[in-house]
């Protein structure tokens, strides 16, 4: 686009002499007060009224737990590697089943988390997912740490989660 | 020289090598699996398959003598094509569950299928299970079903450890390796196989799962095993070494290292009974101090002493320049000509392989570095003698736990008034001793060491410690240790309190008025290169990747 094709800004001198009386201009801009008012409002009383997000939703991510009450993880250790502020630590361990790994510590350090989701996406297991959790406030730097005990949920309480990766990826 | 023509680049090869020596000796990878510098042609991968002009099939480049004017080509149409169809096969059976197997990140078949192969099988049949978790050895693990049965390790059993060991059963697509009855994969060098298995099908049992590849950082090294100085690279994770595994050269140890030297030469680094930070005897217990206090106590006791009281110990498990440190400590601020060290020899360790029956890394550098009586001093034997006698009344030490080795000389060395040692980790003769110096392992500092045959090597640092920092030592770093902050559970590996011999006498020197202008390992060597003879020419960058064999000493084998 050319210069020449930029309007010019409207100065006091641009305007015409209806707008220069003014009050047809409040009446303007008061009926679009009016209007907007009686719209449905978005505004939600946070904390007492709580937004619940929709399965696509990027919350804190958690690992999944299977109903047998065992981690998805094999701690291959590829959300760790693809992580962008390297907030994963996964030590993996051998056990005797038939998925010879496992994850024996699994620490995500939700200070460092971004939220991206890369985790979710590169890991082969659909182990670890974005949750709808969105309320994360510490006072001290240990509490934002996030153990097993804290990232596994049960798998029959992410139906909206594993639905749309299902669905969508 | 005869020429042959390798997709266009014509290159030169010496008569009778086959098209993928050639290739190789000119920087060319031809796709492999079964094929190993140092082992016989087993030609059963067909991976190598390329198309040679005039002859009607394709040929295997490991088994195929390269011949005058013969024109290859390994990336026609009709090899790309034999190449996936290989891949294909491979994968048939392969249970592809790489976020659970060990091998990820290192794996032959890994890499090739992203190289090689359009990645679509075709196969969906059950796949053959032949079992997981399998010990084979007493270091290995065996996963049937990882195995592509390129029969690698079995060669290796048979021409490189000479002990046959493992062999296929079956036929076709139940072709299972296992060893022979009543066998069990436990030669001196089972772990190699590790190695050169191209997939996960041999791990390693004492490393095996305790950290991906790509989370670690490497640094070549040397092995302190024994005096053949195999070369090492030292995989480190969190300040920690995890595993030693051997580096190729030629002239020292070529693909390999035995076990003993892979499994038990660094676990002491991060050991419980580090000794961290120097110590002084108080009320009978060792008790940490400062350096300074450390060093002044050292000095101004030694200084009670006359010059023909004193005798030195160098050692050879330090490098050459630790010990033409204290050759020069002893001999010129504490002026006593009684100066040795202890040789280590184990004369059931050697083979005709790599191991040797000195089980010390250093010992000929040690003396090259001028750790040897002056004319009128004691030798090892004379120093002691002349403990038991009274006449030598204080003995310093570097790096060697002599009492472990001789437990008479405890009652000897009760005798001492005083007794210095430097140690890596507390040790019995540190249980006598009134000070203790923190010494830097092999793996936390720079130097030299020369093995057996005369051949110079270094050593680099891969652990960090007080002294010793990661980014300012320009170490290698993993993408952790680049990021790591002390908030970090995962960066909070231990850094001991420790310092190389040589730097701790340079210390103690000072504190006793004389000073020695050293900064760095490498201005050690550097002046004795100077002042020695054997090490004349040498700096860190002639040294270089693969050590150096020094012209005065007769080379052995
Ligand atoms: S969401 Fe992103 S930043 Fe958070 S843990 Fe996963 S990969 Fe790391
Ligand atoms: S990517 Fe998935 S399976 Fe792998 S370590 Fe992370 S959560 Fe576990
Ligand atoms: S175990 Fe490894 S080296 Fe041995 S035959 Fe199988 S794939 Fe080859
Ligand atoms: S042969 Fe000696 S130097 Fe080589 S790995 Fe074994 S102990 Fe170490």
């Amino acid at each position: 686009m050319s210069e020449k094709n930029i309007p010019a800004k409207k100065r006091i001198k641009d305007l015409n002499s209806l707008e220069k009386v003014y009050f047809p201009e409040i009446l303007k801009a008061l009926k679009l007060t009016l209007k907007t008012m009686f719209r449905p409002k978005f505004t939600m009383q946070y904390p007492e009224e709580k937004f619940i997000p929709t399965g696509s939703y990027r919350g804190r991510p958690i690992l999944v737990m299977e109903n047998n009450g065992e981690e998805r993880c094999v701690a291959c250790g590829l959300c760790a590697r693809v992580c962008p502020p390297l907030a994963i630590e996964v030590q993996a361990a051998e056990t005797e089943k038939e998925k010879e790994r496992y994850p024996v510590r699994f620490e995500i350090n939700m200070l460092r988390c971004i939220f991206c989701g890369f985790c979710e996406e590169v890991c082969p297991e659909e182990a670890i997912v974005m949750s709808k959790d969105y309320e994360l406030a510490f006072t001290k730097r240990e509490d934002a740490i996030y153990g097993k005990d804290k990232l596994l949920v049960p798998v029959n309480q992410l139906p909206d989660k594993i639905g749309f990766l299902r669905n969508y990826r | 020289m005869p020429k042959i023509n390798i997709d266009g680049k014509e290159i030169e090869f010496k008569q009778g090598q086959t098209i993928i020596e050639a290739a190789k000796d000119h920087g060319i990878e031809i796709a492999h699996f079964c094929w190993h510098p140092k082992l016989s042609v087993s030609g059963n991968c067909r991976m190598c398959l390329v198309e040679v002009e005039k002859m009607p099939k394709l040929v295997i480049a490991c088994a195929t003598t390269a011949a005058d004017g013969m024109v290859v080509h390994t990336q026609s149409s009709k090899s790309l094509a034999a190449r996936n169809a290989v891949m294909e096969f491979f994968l048939i059976n392969h249970p592809l569950d790489c976020p659970i197997c060990d091998e990820a990140g290192e794996c032959k078949l890994q890499d090739y299928t992203y190289k090689h192969s359009v990645g679509e099988s075709r196969f969906v049949e059950e796949k053959v299970k032949k079992g997981k978790r399998i010990q084979i050895g007493p270091y290995v693990m065996f996963d049937a079903d990882r195995c592509i049965m390129c029969s690698r390790c079995i060669r290796f059993c048979d021409e490189i450890a000479k002990d046959p060991e493992l062999t296929f059963t079956k036929r076709g697509d139940r072709v299972f390796l296992t060893t022979y009855p009543g066998e069990q994969l436990d030669n001196l060098y089972s772990m190699n196989v590790v190695d050169i298995c191209p997939v996960g099908a041999l791990t390693n049992s004492d490393f095996r799962f305790k950290s991906r590849v790509w989370e670690m950082s490497l640094i070549n090294s040397v092995c302190t095993g024994c005096a053949r100085g195999c070369n090492i690279e030292l995989w480190v994770r969190n300040n920690e070494v995890l595993r030693l595994v051997p580096k190729y050269n030629e002239d020292v140890n070529s693909y390999w290292m035995c076990d003993h030297g892979r499994v038990n030469t660094f676990k002491f680094i991060n050991a419980e009974d580090r000794v961290d930070g120097p110590h002084i005897r108080v009320e009978g217990n060792l008790t940490r101090v400062g350096w300074d206090e450390a060093y002044a106590e050292a000095a101004s006791r030694l200084k009670a002493f006359g010059k023909d009281e004193i005798a030195v110990l160098g050692s050879a498990f330090a490098t050459v320049e630790d010990n033409y440190i204290a050759s020069k400590f002893a001999k010129s601020v504490l002026g006593t000509g009684n100066l040795d060290f202890v040789r280590h020899i184990d004369p059931s360790f050697g083979d005709d392989i790599l191991r040797r029956n000195d089980i010390t890394p250093n010992s000929l550098g040690a003396e090259l570095a001028g750790v040897k009586p002056s004319k009128n001093g004691n030798d090892f034997n004379g120093i002691i003698k002349a403990i038991k006698e009274g006449k030598i009344k204080a003995l310093y030490i570097l790096e060697d736990d002599i009492i472990a080795e001789n437990s008479e000389l405890e009652n000897v060395f009760a005798k001492l008034d005083l007794l210095i040692a430097h140690a890596t980790n507390f040790n019995k003769t540190t249980v006598l001793a009134d000070i203790v110096f923190p010494a830097a392992t092999y793996a936390e500092k720079n130097g030299t060491f020369v093995n057996f045959n005369g051949r110079a090597q270094r050593i680099r640092p891969a652990v960090a410690t007080l002294d010793v920092d990661r980014a300012l030592e320009g170490m290698a770093m993993s993408r952790w240790d680049k990021f790591g902050t002390k908030f970090d559970r995962w960066a909070q590996g231990k850094h001991f309190d420790a310092r190389s011999s040589w730097k701790i006498l340079v210390g103690l020197a000072s504190a006793m008025g004389q000073k020695m202008k050293y900064g760095m390992a490498e201005e050690v060597l550097l002046d004795m290169a100077n002042n020695i003879d054997a090490f004349k020419g040498l700096d860190y960058d002639v040294l270089g990747e693969f050590g150096v064999q020094l012209k005065t000493v007769n080379s052995k084998s």
